[in-house]
């Protein structure tokens, strides 16, 4: 396999290549009797975007499932090789394009390691602030569109509006809802608007309602519980020995969170909040897990402001950015799961090589495991509960 | 035979009366799914749904959507997928609102407003019902398509299975009027008395509220509502069994759902809340005002049916079937067993 | 295997965590094929990175080319014969039962047409010269890999060497479930074999697609079709006479914007 020669430039005729893996779409169909291989996606409205599931089914069970990824691959680790460190910070919020806030922080955290430079605690403390949010505007859509994996049509309804009132804080700080580009090695971009902290508050009220009401409409309905419980159980070790991080694990009953246990970052050592974990391990165990996390990420933020100091957001920082020679890894407690950034940096204003750890990755690679057995309505179920994001899985 | 033409002071034949009946049968199945589609589908589920719906077409609050869409449809290029059965993928629309309009056949509108007195009107209503099964069956394995044939096997499944509920249900409310004939079933509710106070008569509701609760869960599953979609379900077959069907053969269908819903909420209120009577109105007055009673009371009960079906998520296949043998015929059984004993008792 | 100078990572100003938690600068020449554990002094002052020290040096002393502390994360740097004997200790004896990552390390510094004196901004100006991170490496590739223990809360960064001419690795499939997915990454974007892999094939290109897109030398594709800085297709304002466009003459694919990276 040549790989010092790079490939010609596409031409515009026929791609015989691309025309053979259009036919690869077939994926090892042999001719079977009796098996049925079903097509899940790269278009349908479960998958969360292009991704494909191709199962094989014995009437409405799934022998085997094979996820198809890489419709979303923008090639980022290549494309972190070209950018300066305030370049890469912009692309990386495209990772996890709902909680994108929350993708810049590791990163942002490893320069600033590297550069040996502390971003003064105003700085640390909106950041953490605008991490929450995000979990929070994450986990609200998770909370309706969960609903409508299982069917029920207006839960995501609510699900959207009660975001759009933390996208409109979030946006109101930054300018941004979904890819607000605000942070900067050694601080943040720019201070909180005037009347922000009293509006945040107001909102987290807000969110607090709104997560009862999930309770009520969908957690409390019978029909949910009849489609969620005990389907797509993840046993602790193999979920672990997967990767699977984030609510999912916490879900199986591991009491794992890196925002308590992991290396101290942000504010998260001043504050007081609870890790929620579920002993079951299905699906609706997650769903209640991440129930419980929004009102704690409520929570934690009203705390924070009460105690926002004042002061600079942003440290001394040289303007034009070398980062020293060094390598370090950041791992953070994303919306997702666990985030993390292996950065080596050689001297330059651009990193030389960045290992970027995305949540969905390791939480989508269990399916091959975790869907053999179930039913057809099951996939969907499941594929909704382990709350997946595209970007996050194709990087 | 029927006292209309009097009113109209016309003697027309037998054969034209049942042509003109027809024609307005026919009529009533699309605009009755245009109606329950929009006040329903389009601003009620709205509104709950914390948005408004449509407000442009038409001008006030968007009336005239729909029937846009309609017209939209009709328009539109007839693709078939290229390995379909054709003949077949083009009829299935067309069998499910046959069995649709051979429901209307027999609702009374009115005491004299009926395209055909039968005496065995229920038992025919819910016989012609299931003839849909086999537009799903049709239009499914037509489709060429793996989603489609799943999403009508599930179908198959289901409508069958939840026809045994229906029928339960009804058997009581037969129990109690003595007699099939839905005409017959009116006139007992108008003519009943609730402990011998006559002032609302006697709506079947408030002894067979066993039997109106099966039977509106048994109608949702017959419709593939929610919480019993599965064959349709949205996010994972895309429209199942319809998904191939696009244009005019797509408007059947979605008039054929709605036609049907429509004529499942007029076989309810007929059954259990007394159709077109109002207790104390007779005759040439009944055939006026009947019309809009019976519309207002099937409005209500479809209210009911659609609010479910906006709010609830949706039982697997296994779940789905296990409720309807497991949990719905027992009581269904249970109910005819207590009308039995209570009317020979009382 | 050659000796090489272990790296010497400037750092201008002491991190204000513990600044004993930097790797020592001192050298140590590392003879792999006499295989002596050549570990570097430092100075942890945390007992967990000691208590774990203490642990890798007793199960898999010989196998250990290097190890670290760096920046509180501890990196040992195993012979390529050991790595996944590497794995088997981590989940067994350290109680590492989660996977966060197997990844590859391409050591070879990018080759570049111009420099930024000359105006060119397509990315910014590595080093030429190779050098290597903490534990140092024996050549261009390395395999990388991160576990964490969810239970006793700490993890280990694992290195090793892996051949130039015939890149292969052990594959750590039959220890960790997850390393399927990380391993299949891994041969596709750098061309390192996993000895003992189920499948492995594509994850996330074309199953048609040749070469191993992020080995240094293969070019960033988004370049190759439109040289930076491109067309830059401005509007003019209405009123204004168009602006004359920048030089960029693609070959005859340009047009789009970057959209074939990958």
């Amino acid at each position: 396999m040549s790989a010092t020669n790079p490939p010609r430039a596409p031409e515009f005729d026929i791609d015989h290549g691309a025309m053979r893996h259009l036919a690869d779409a077939q994926v090892n169909v042999e001719l079977d009797t009796g098996d049925m291989i079903l097509n899940i996606g790269p278009q349908h409205p479960a998958t969360h975007g292009t991704l494909r599931v191709v199962v094989r089914l014995d009437g409405e069970r799934v022998l085997s499932a094979d996820p198809v990824i890489g419709y979303m691959h923008r090639g980022y680790e290549k494309l972190t090789e070209f950018r300066t460190y305030p370049q890469v910070t912009t692309l990386i919020n495209r990772i996890d394009w709902l909680s994108s806030f929350a993708n810049e922080v590791p990163f942002i955290d490893a320069a600033e390691q590297l550069m040996a430079i502390e971003a003064p605690p105003r700085a640390k403390y909106i950041r953490t602030i605008l991490t929450e949010l995000s979990r929070i505007a994450t986990f609200v859509l998770f909370l309706g569109e969960m609903g409508l994996q299982v069917g029920a049509l207006t839960p995501p309804f609510y699900g959207f509006r009660d975001r759009e009132y933390v996208l409109n804080l979030i946006e109101a700080v930054t300018g941004g809802r979904f890819h607000p580009n605000f942070n900067r090695i050694g601080g943040l971009k720019d201070d909180l608007p005037w009347g922000w902290i009293a509006d945040c508050r107001s909102t987290m009220g807000t969110v607090l309602d709104s997560c009862s009401m999930f309770e009520d409409l969908v957690l409390g309905n019978e029909i949910f519980e009849a489609r969620t419980r005990s389907i797509g159980i993840i046993p602790p070790d193999i979920g672990a020995g997967y990767g699977v991080s984030g609510s999912n694990l916490r879900a199986s009953g591991v009491d794992w969170d890196l925002r308590r246990d992991g290396r101290p970052y942000l504010v998260y050592p001043e504050l007081d909040f609870r890790v929620w974990t579920h002993a079951d391990g299905d699906s609706f165990s997650r769903y209640w897990v991440r129930l419980q996390e929004t009102r704690e990420s409520a929570l934690m933020v009203l705390q924070m402001l009460d105690r926002i100091p004042s002061g600079p957001i942003m440290a001394k920082v040289p303007r034009i950015i070398k980062v020293p020679e060094g390598e370090v890894w950041v791992e953070t407690e994303n919306p997702l799961g666990q985030m993390g950034y292996y950065v080596i940096s050689k001297g330059a204003t651009g990193p030389f090589r960045v290992k970027i750890r995305s949540a969905s990755f390791s939480n989508v690679s269990i399916l091959p495991w975790l869907l053999r057995g179930v039913y057809v309505p099951d996939v969907i179920t499941i594929l909704g509960s382990l709350y997946f994001i595209l970007g996050d899985i194709d990087r | 035979m029927s006292s209309l033409p009097h009113l109209l002071a016309l003697d027309i034949g037998w054969g034209s009366t049942l042509a003109i009946k027809t024609i307005i049968v026919l009529a009533i199945i699309p605009a009755g799914a245009l109606i329950l589609g929009y006040v329903f589908l389009l601003k009620v589920m709205s509104h709950m749904q914390s948005r408004l719906g449509p407000m442009d077409p038409g001008g006030f609050h968007g009336w005239f959507q729909l029937i846009g869409d309609g017209i939209k449809f009709l328009q539109k290029e007839d693709v078939m997928p290229a390995e379909a059965d054709r003949r077949v993928f083009a009829i299935a629309p067309a069998v499910i609102v046959i069995s649709t309009f051979l429901v209307f056949a027999v609702i009374p509108v009115g005491p004299d407003l009926v395209v055909k007195h039968l005496d065995v009107g229920v038992f025919y209503a819910l016989a012609v019902s299931s003839l849909s099964v086999i537009g799903v069956l049709m239009a499914g394995w037509a489709s060429a398509n793996k989603f489609a044939l799943l999403g009508a096997l599930r179908a198959a499944a289901q409508l069958i299975a939840y026809e045994l509920p229906l029928l339960l249900a009804v058997v009581g409310v037969v129990i109690q009027a003595g007699t099939t004939s839905l005409n017959g079933i009116v006139l007992s509710q108008q003519n009943g008395a609730i402990f011998g106070w006559d002032g609302i008569g006697n709506p079947f509701i408030l002894t067979q509220f066993v039997g109106f609760a099966l039977f509106l869960v048994a109608s949702q599953a017959e419709l593939t509502q929610t919480p019993f979609d599965m064959p349709v379900a949205e996010t994972e077959l895309v429209a199942g069994y319809m998904v191939e069907y696009t244009g005019f053969r797509f408007l059947f269908f979605f008039i054929g759902e709605f036609g049907t819903a429509f004529a499942f909420a007029a076989l309810a209120a007929t059954l259990f809340l007394g159709g077109y009577s109002v207790p104390g109105v007779y005759g040439d007055w009944a055939n006026i005002l009947g019309p809009f009673v019976l519309f207002a009371k099937l409005m209500i009960i479809a209210f009911l049916m659609f609010w479910v079906r906006f709010t609830y998520p949706r039982l697997r296949e296994d779940q789905l079937q296990a409720v309807a043998w497991k949990f719905l015929i027992p009581i269904g059984l249970l109910n005819i067993l207590v009308t039995g004993v209570f009317k020979v008792a009382f | 295997m050659p000796d090489e100078p272990t790296p010497e990572p400037s750092e201008p100003v002491p991190s204000p965590e513990a600044a004993d938690e930097q790797p020592s600068a001192e050298a140590a020449s590392t003879d792999a094929a006499a295989s002596g554990a050549a570990e570097e002094e430092t100075v942890a002052a945390d007992p967990r990175l000691e208590e774990l020290g203490t642990l890798i040096d007793a199960a898999l002393g010989d196998a250990i080319v290097e190890r670290v502390v760096n920046r509180g994360d501890v990196v040992v740097r195993v012979r390529p014969d050991a790595w996944r004997r590497a794995a088997e200790f981590a989940r067994s004896e350290l109680d590492c039962d989660f996977l966060s990552f197997v990844s590859a390390i391409d050591w070879k510094p990018a080759a570049r047409e111009g420099d930024e004196a000359g105006g060119d901004t397509s990315a910014p100006v590595q080093p030429t010269e190779m050098t290597f991170g903490s534990a140092g490496s024996a050549g261009r590739w390395q395999v990388f890999a991160h576990v964490q223990s969810t239970r006793r809360h700490w993890g280990v960064t694992f290195k090793s060497d892996v051949d130039d001419s015939d890149p292969r690795a052990e594959s750590w499939v039959s220890v960790y479930a997850g390393a399927d997915w990380h391993e299949r990454e891994c041969w596709e974007m750098f061309g390192i074999t996993f000895d003992g892999h189920p499948d492995l094939r594509h994850l996330y290109l074309p199953s048609q697609f040749e070469g191993h897109p992020l080995r240094k030398d293969f070019p960033l594709l988004a370049r190759v079709v439109k040289p930076w800085p491109g067309l830059v297709d401005v509007e003019p304002m209405p009123g204004e006479a168009p602006e004359p466009a920048e030089v960029g003459a693609g070959d005859a694919a340009a047009g789009d914007a970057e959209g074939d990276g990958g």
